[in-house]
């Protein structure tokens, strides 16, 4: 049971390893962008599978303040794509 | 058995994400990407969340995975669809292969 949480976290760390590489290599801004976004999605992941292993509840608040934190994020980089500003 | 069924449900989130993230590598344009990418992994994150809310049962742990799943669910859809209006607004152009562009007819 242990070892595979651990193999199951080190594949969703593996995961995010890969979000890197889309945000180092990405052609353009957006596409960095993407690679932040779903980075911040499978943090949540790997926060889930944390609570899991140590039986502690609190580290499932470090996720859910981390998909708020990347929503807010996301969106203000949205609006500075689209050109507006913010109060718009 | 509930810790099998718990388990059973992680394996599955991270083969989800494990295709978000190929789809994130592999695809040609940024749109192609983002729509692969956030429907995968918001479904298999979902999926991860189930597991620990089966493994922890009703208690506070459990509820907090309960309550992360709706967040999670409207957070990364609207995230998404803001940030392909962005990338359209700011020229991205369709990758070589993209047949047809109907949010340009919708746009004009």
């Amino acid at each position: 049971m242990t070892f595979y949480l651990n193999i199951l976290l080190y594949i969703q760390i593996a995961l995010s390893g890969i979000c890197m590489y889309r945000i180092i290599r990405g052609p353009t801004i957006p596409d960095r962008m993407v690679g932040i976004d779903i980075f911040g999605i499978l943090v949540v992941g790997i926060c889930a599978i944390i609570a899991i292993q140590t039986e502690r509840s609190f580290i499932l608040d470090i996720g859910i303040a981390w998909i708020i934190l990347s929503f807010i994020g996301t969106l203000t980089l949205a609006k500075y794509l689209s050109g507006k500003k913010l109060n718009e | 058995m509930s810790s099998m069924a718990s388990l059973i449900l992680l394996s599955i989130g991270i083969l989800f994400n494990l295709f978000g993230c190929i789809g994130l590598v592999r695809l040609p344009d940024v749109y192609n990407r983002l729509q692969a990418a956030t429907k995968c992994v918001t479904l298999g994150t979902c999926s991860i969340l189930i597991g620990v809310l089966l493994h922890f049962g009703v208690s506070d742990a459990g509820v907090k995975a309960i309550i992360a799943i709706p967040i999670l669910f409207f957070a990364s859809t609207v995230a998404a669809h803001a940030l392909i209006r962005g990338a359209y607004q700011f020229g991205i152009k369709l990758g070589d292969k993209s047949i047809k562009d109907d949010y340009k007819d919708a746009v004009k």
